[in-house]
């Protein structure tokens, strides 16, 4: 290609003959996919609109069925044709920062792009905390946000807040645009980036003037990112490494991230872990990817996860990383995680290679067809040799599945037991409901005792820890699965910071359905006041529980906001209660659970330790069966 | 601490310098020098930069850089394999008495005096960083009024062009990204 000529992929793409799926396979063959408008990409010939007419007919053309978000001034001219869209059904949130996790949960239980709009100043900023958290959990979305009038920005002009320059290091990318032609190739740039690659936020801040200012529309338009090249294939040398080092591994443990719920390799997955014979741990962003009932499963790994798993990790000779990033939650101090590991990571973003652990087989490209290929690799490495003996690695994981399961203790106030309310929900609803939590100790509560047994069964914050996500997430995952019924866990805290979609979901017909984890207080920091602070409880009563004045009370609350409420304070009333909300389907559900305090999560790595001092009850670490005849540490 | 150059060609973009800079600042990098321009191909621009990283930090930076939309193809400098300019002003104390040495010693650097008035010239020279420093010690004596520095501008030796080999779509040893 000479110099000074176009050098978009999209215009040379637009050169070539033959169908999209034809290009794709031809692009694929270099290892690189050239960009694509998403959506069917059905030809519109040039018609005069304006530029916010030009933002709705985009989103329609990029498939998109359903937008959160709230008017204000300088989204004014795109919210006026929105309103005779057939196509895109607009949820009117309650605060913009419920239109960005309603995007989110929308899109983590779908794997469709999340849209949510607000408008500039503070409607954006009020964004700022949902595009951090799915720029930390690789969530795709795309934010809408109205900008001033291109000649007023700079001028400090009513509600600017210069919203590109203070996301740009918790976006994908992001737009400014200024001219309404520009507005159909940046909305599907966006869509593309928001959901290629490792997915993440992009935001497209559009000014005022280039919404109401005149353009020609035409479909699909050329695509202008020459610097955008995700890696779509893994190395097969690479990949045949990485299966000779399985072949070889004594203790070796499959390592699974949400980068494998991403790639929708979950099936793949399964096969890769029956053929190699391998335990499989999977973090709290990639429960349900692997089923909890497999007999190869240990549950999730980390500062709360389960003894096996944090074990097989810590004594494993070869971890095999499929879309996790050795997050300090996962691996405790890092330098003593995993010793004698050897470590293939497979990630489709470069960057994450070797960023907190050093890795002996790097592969770059998408799981989905990573994961067969390495199946396959296995396979034929050990055609001739035959597959390792795994038989006295499982004994050893085997024997501290059966000493150490999960589990509680019974609470010594007479108050319910927390756990015990979040296994009830996960068997009375089973595994094709959507389970939404939000941070602190419910949320480990639900990734220990809910049954993970699909993908996109769980939605949570994980990387960014955002309180207040569950009920407007919940709400996004319902309108985009509206047959399955959808749970937000949710704790007394978390709920107090976002309840007001509760509004959203009663006028809307969103039948999400609540239950607050009621301890009265903010339980995990609670938890840390009792281990490390000798009890000293600093600001973390919340007054919502048992014995205090209720403010507010949970159950007038939901009344108010037309819910269908229940309290459930005994344990003998809870599996009824459950039973009555799962009855409940026109409307929201708000069930308030008491439950004690003092419950606390375990078992637990403290912070700033090997996970070789995980403690499964205050002060008691497990023995460590097999320690010196079985595991060879 | 090691200096390392880095070459960095980007999509010419508002705010493209800031998403570069940014990303510096972010992981507690100092940018020692930067320069910006644009290339021989309209639309792209190249951003020069010297900092001062350990290995594998710079690996990390270099990844998460490669991570930016806007930029095309980011590679490394070395003194060997580049040619590395820097471009300096030096307005100096020049009177009378030493205006002959002052201007002696800028023609020993082959730096030209872009002007004068009665007690002070102002050199303008180019070069590599060391010669520049070696420079600035010899005018030191005279009296150093104002200094002002373009940040290093650095090419690889030979026929290859970067943005050449940037351009070639398909190249599967191309900088992935995510």
């Amino acid at each position: 290609m000479s110099k000074g000529q176009s050098i978009s992929p999209a215009l040379m793409a637009n050169k070539r003959t033959g169908s999209p799926v034809e290009r794709r396979t031809s692009t694929e063959a270099h290892g690189v996919v050239l960009p694509e408008v998403p959506g069917a990409n059905q030809v519109v010939d040039p018609v005069p609109m304006t530029g916010s007419q030009a933002v709705i007919r985009s989103l329609e053309e990029l498939g998109v069925t359903d937008i959160f978000g709230l008017p204000g001034g300088a989204i004014l001219p795109t919210y006026d044709p929105l309103l005779e869209s057939t196509r895109i059904n607009h949820i009117l949130v309650r605060h913009e920062q419920g239109a960005g996790h309603a995007a989110q949960g929308y899109a983590m239980a779908t794997g469709r792009v999340g849209v949510c709009i607000a408008t500039s100043g503070p409607g954006a900023t009020n964004l700022v905390t949902a595009l951090a958290d799915a720029n930390m959990d690789s969530v795709p979305m795309v934010a809408i946000t109205g900008q001033v009038a291109s000649t007023l920005i700079g001028s400090d002009a009513f509600q600017e807040a210069d919203i590109v320059g203070m996301t740009m290091p918790i976006v994908k990318h992001s737009y400014l645009v200024t001219d309404a032609q520009d507005i159909p190739r940046v909305l599907a740039e966006a869509f593309h980036l928001a959901s290629t690659g490792r997915p993440g936020p992009v935001l497209v801040d559009i000014a005022k003037d280039a919404q109401v200012g005149p353009m020609e529309f035409s479909w699909p338009p050329v695509l202008e990112l020459p610097g955008y090249r995700p890696v779509a294939r893994g190395h097969s040398k690479q990949i045949r490494e990485a299966a000779r080092l399985v072949a070889q591994a004594q203790r070796p443990v499959l390592y699974v991230g949400g980068g494998v719920v991403k790639a929708d390799a979950s099936a793949a997955l399964t096969e890769l872990a029956e053929v190699t014979g391998a335990p499989v741990v999977t973090t709290l962003t990639a429960r349900g990817v692997f089923p909890d009932s497999h007999e190869q499963h240990l549950g999730m790994p980390g500062m709360h996860g389960t003894v096996p798993a944090v074990y097989a990790m810590q004594q494993s000779d070869l971890l095999v990383t499929l879309g996790a990033r050795f997050d300090d939650r996962v691996t405790g101090v890092l330098s003593t995680f995993a010793p004698g590991a050897k470590v293939i990571h497979a990630d489709i973003d470069p960057a994450e290679i070797s960023k907190n652990r050093v890795a002996d087989v790097p592969i770059v490209g998408d799981l989905a067809s990573i994961i067969p290929e390495l199946t396959e690799a296995f396979r034929g490495e050990t055609e001739a040799q035959g597959a390792p003996d795994l038989t006295e690695w499982w004994r050893v994981l085997r024997g501290l599945r059966d000493s150490y399961p999960l589990g509680w203790t019974s609470t010594a106030d007479g108050l319910l037991a927390p756990q015990y309310v979040i296994q009830k929900i996960s068997e009375l609803t089973g595994p094709e409901a959507c389970y939404v939590a939000g941070v602190g100790q419910h949320q480990m509560w639900s990734a220990q005792f809910i049954k993970h047994e699909r993908p996109r069964q769980w939605i949570n914050s994980a990387g960014l820890g955002t309180m207040g996500f569950a009920v407007p997430a919940a709400m996004g995952a319902q309108v985009g699965q509206p047959d399955r019924t959808v749970w937000a866990i949710d704790g007394d805290g978390c709920f107090q910071m976002t309840n007001q979609e509760l509004a959203t979901c009663a006028l809307n017909n969103i039948p999400i359905k609540v239950a607050v984890i009621n301890n009265s207080s903010l339980g995990m920091v609670r938890q840390w006041q009792t281990l490390f602070y000798d009890g000293r409880y600093s600001h973390t009563h919340l007054d919502t529980g048992h014995e205090s004045r209720r403010i507010p009370d949970f159950v007038k609350l939901g009344d108010a906001y037309g819910c269908a409420t229940f309290r459930c304070e005994r344990e003998e009333d809870v599996e009824a209660t459950i039973k009555a909300a799962l009855e409940v389907n026109d409307r929201a559900v708000v069930i308030d659970f008491v439950v004690s305090a003092d419950a606390m999560v375990w078992p637990m790595v403290p912070s700033g330790v090997s996970n070789d001092q995980i403690q499964i009850a205050q002060n008691m670490t497990p023995e460590w069966v097999g320690e010196d005849e079985g595991a060879g540490a | 601490m090691s200096r390392h150059t880095l070459s960095v060609l980007v999509e010419d973009k508002p705010g493209v310098l800031t998403r570069v800079a940014a990303l510096f600042a972010r992981r507690a990098f100092n940018i020692d020098q930067l320069a910006v321009g644009n290339t021989e191909v309209p639309g792209l621009s190249r951003i020069t930069v010297v900092v001062d990283v350990q290995g594998d930090a710079l690996e990390q930076v270099t990844k998460q850089l490669n991570k930016l939309i806007h930029v095309i193809k980011i590679v490394e400098l070395t003194p060997e394999t580049s040619v590395q300019r820097e471009h300096i002003m030096v307005k100096v104390r020049a009177d009378a008495a030493t205006r002959l040495q002052v201007t002696q010693a800028a023609d020993l650097f082959r730096a030209s005096i872009v002007d004068v008035s009665t007690d002070s010239v102002v050199i303008e020279a180019t070069g590599a960083t060391e010669k520049m420093r070696a420079l600035l010690d010899v005018l030191e004596p005279f009296g150093v009024r104002e200094i002002v520095r373009a940040g290093t501008l650095a090419l690889g030796r030979g026929p290859k062009s970067m943005s050449d080999r940037a351009l070639r779509h398909g190249d599967p040893l191309s900088y992935p990204r995510a």
